[in-house]
């Protein structure tokens, strides 16, 4: 088995409080995993650890991706190593172009893989395919980053995102909270889109209702900062059934 | 996260810091009447205008320094600033300016040779180096439209019938202790006729450049836009890095006939000291507008990044009935500059309008106040006013403080006011990064977000300067 990246022994405290308590995952290529568990498990601290967000504090173990340590590296860094999170409440950030914001974080990747950068003209042409895909007006482009956007719109803009910026381990957290059907439907289908048999998918996730749509490959539980149990996407019904406190920590 | 990589990305070198090797003539420090002859000499002015300035100086012998602005600073000492002092003129003709002035500016990024030009873009440019103007572009050419577009120093002795009429008539020589200084031993400056109905063929800017130690510099500009005109203005200014501080007091009258128009704007890029509080232009003016005439429309922009201290309130006296009066302002303070600038909106004719958008950025130890005046008098009747004043808070020892004063004696008037103040949240700067966007150009981004809707106010070309300047302001980068 390969791993794209691997979390070992992962600790890791917000303020005083210690979250993740020693937490072991790894990510297949090409692979869906999913990440459940009960309110206050862990889910989003994870995701945030990963990612080098400044909430977090890791005390203790290791995040390696393709090999080297994660571990210290600033999170424009991670990013243009390939690692995408979907926010859960994606921030507005007012007066900042939609297209303009995206074009400058492509080109940013574009540069760092040594490759040409892309002109406005060329940028529209392969954003305009997206935008319809994902039912999105074209005139949320135009528009301030995230500003005054509807939640569903804050998801497909999350979406939007990391069709253009194709990461490698692609982090969605709680991806369809806040969301009907059709934008549930739209953002599932950017993220099978994305499934090429090597990009690793984290789905952090409260309900069942998303994996409907995007089928994981694993089930992991989160329950108390670790990993308590791994199985194949029949656990889903499982846990609907019984919830979370009957799963037993395997030894 | 940590403050000291914001203060990092925050504190920009000044790249305009150069001094010009030229030689001049200045007069010693010290402020008296034998100054203010030896000024009105200079230029060659008529009486009219010597007695004009001994007028003014007896009354701001009169009046006291005013502290009532939410700055800090030592008193300034009148007697230790020298009042007067120009390049020394070229020997050929008068003409022909020095070389390392021309390349100077050309360092600016100012051409002061009209060929050099490129057609389409043109901009005519009134050079101003300390106490002199020492070029004005496309005089002829604009003559043609007659438009007159000259040195203030030129228009009092070409022009005495326009000067007599207008000046003093939008700030009275006495109005406050800065524009009293001012009437007294105001040295250049820009003067602009634009004859009725007549569109300005081109954009009209005036340069001004301190560079001489020790001296202060004391424009006046007075721009007239007759009926039916229309005329767009820009200034830019900047100085050499200096330990000390030098004053810059200047006074800039808008007169705006009916159904004409000025749009004025303002790149303010004064040397604004360091970090310490050491250095930088004391920068105190007073700019005021009247809207004369029915449909008369003015619309002040302003960006300023410069100054250590900044003490201006471009205003609107609308008068006539249906004038409108604007004002966007974009204030940066950083390192250790103060600033209290806004605006005021007086409305007395019908049916008046008047937008205020002020956007406050403080960094580092900036201190960053908004004090604006709006006042909708008896006879305003079905005026308005929306004014919005924002101030973005970069890391945690600077300030930000907003003094809206709102007076309405008409009981119709409609007076909107919307302030915000926000810091760059740490969430808005990680969720750029985590798309890859590094630190410095995060930061970037979310003040020009901030400042778009005043920038999308300048003439391009300028937007595109004023961006520029943002981004060395604020980044750290020299260009």
């Amino acid at each position: 088995m390969s791993t794209v990246m691997k979390i070992e022994n992962l600790q890791a405290k917000i303020g005083d409080k210690d979250i993740l308590k020693g937490l072991n995952l790894e990510l297949e290529p090409g692979k869906v995993h999913a990440i459940m568990g009960p309110n206050g498990a862990g889910k989003s601290t994870l995701s945030k650890a990963l990612v080098g967000h400044y909430d977090v504090e890791v005390t203790g173990g290791d995040i390696t991706y393709k090999g080297k340590s994660i571990r210290d590296m600033e999170a424009e860094e991670r990013a243009l190593e390939g690692i995408f999170l979907s926010f859960q409440h994606p921030v507005e950030i007012p007066g900042v172009n939609n297209a303009y914001f995206l074009r400058t974080a492509l080109n940013a990747k574009r540069k760092h893989e040594g490759k040409e950068e892309l002109n406005a003209a060329e940028f529209l042409r392969l954003m305009r395919d997206h935008l319809e895909m994902l039912g999105m007006k074209s005139d949320m482009i135009s528009r301030s980053l995230n500003e005054g956007f509807s939640g569903g719109e804050k998801k497909r803009n999350e979406i939007l995102q990391m069709l253009i910026l194709e990461p490698e381990v692609i982090i969605l957290d709680e991806i369809d909270s806040g969301l009907d059907i059709d934008a549930l439907r739209a953002v599932s289908e950017g993220i099978n889109k994305m499934k090429d048999g090597k990009r690793s998918f984290l789905v952090i996730t409260h309900y069942s209702r998303i994996l409907d749509y995007i089928e994981p490959d694993y089930i992991h539980v989160l329950k108390e900062g670790k990993i308590i149990k791994t199985a194949g996407p029949e656990l889903v019904g499982e846990l609907e059934e019984h919830g979370y406190d009957s799963i037993e920590e395997e030894k | 996260m940590a403050n000291e990589g914001l203060d990092k990305a925050v504190s920009g070198d000044y790249a305009l810091g150069f001094e010009i090797d030229i030689e001049t003539e200045t007069v010693p420090p010290g402020l008296d009447e034998s100054t203010i002859k030896f000024i009105s000499k200079k230029k060659d002015e008529p009486e009219w205008m010597l007695e004009l300035r001994l007028k003014a100086l007896k009354k701001w012998e009169t009046m006291t320094e005013p502290h009532w602005g939410h700055l800090d600073y030592e008193p300034i000492d009148y007697q230790s600033i020298s009042y007067f002092s120009a390049p020394k003129e070229g020997i050929d003709s008068l003409d022909e300016v020095d070389p390392k002035i021309l390349e100077a500016y050309n360092k600016l990024g100012i051409s002061l040779e009209e060929q050099k030009q490129l057609a389409g873009v043109k901009v005519a440019v009134d050079a101003v180096v300390d106490s002199v103007s020492v070029k004005t572009t496309y005089s002829d050419e604009l003559k043609k439209h007659g438009v007159i577009f000259c040195s203030i120093s030129d228009a009092i002795r070409d022009y005495p019938e326009l000067i007599k009429k207008y000046m003093f008539s939008v700030v009275p020589m006495a109005d406050n202790y800065f524009a009293a200084l001012n009437s007294a031993v105001f040295t250049d400056g820009t003067f602009v006729y634009i004859p009725k109905g007549t569109r300005c063929p081109m954009e009209l800017s005036t340069y001004f450049r301190i560079n001489a130690l020790n001296t202060g510099q004391f424009e006046r500009t007075l721009i007239v836009a007759d009926e039916g005109s229309y005329v767009s203005y820009n200034e830019g200014c900047s100085a050499p890095t200096r330990d000390d501080h030098q004053l810059h007091a200047a006074v800039v009258e808008l007169v705006i006939l009916k159904d004409a128009e000025i749009k004025y704007s303002t790149i303010q890029n004064w040397y604004p000291g360091d970090e310490t509080g050491k250095g930088g232009i004391y920068n105190f003016v007073t700019k005021r507008a009247i809207c004369q005439g029915e449909n008369a429309k003015v619309s002040w922009t302003q960006v300023e990044t410069g100054s250590a201290i900044t003490w201006k309130y471009p205003s609107c006296i609308l008068k006539g009935d249906n004038s409108v009066g604007e004002f966007y302002s974009v204030a940066v303070t950083t390192l250790a500059q103060q600033a209290d600038t806004g605006t005021k909106m007086i409305h007395l004719g019908k049916n008046t309008s008047s937008t205020i958008i002020s956007k406050g950025i403080s960094a580092m130890k900036g201190q960053n106040t908004y004090r604006g005046l709006v006042k909708i008098g008896a006879n305003a009747t079905g005026s308005r006013n929306y004014s919005e004043c924002d101030s973005l808070l970069i890391g945690s020892n600077c300030g930000a403080h907003t003094f809206p004063y709102l007076e309405s004696k008409d009981t119709q008037g409609q007076i909107e006011h919307e302030a915000t103040t926000s810091k760059i949240s740490d969430e808005q700067l990680f969720y750029l990064r985590q798309r890859g966007i590094n630190e410095e150009d995060a930061v970037s981004m979310i003040v020009h977000g901030f400042c778009k809707q005043v920038f999308s106010q300048l003439p391009m070309e300028y937007a595109v300067e004023a961006k520029a300047l943002l981004e060395l302001t604020l980044e750290g980068s020299v260009g």
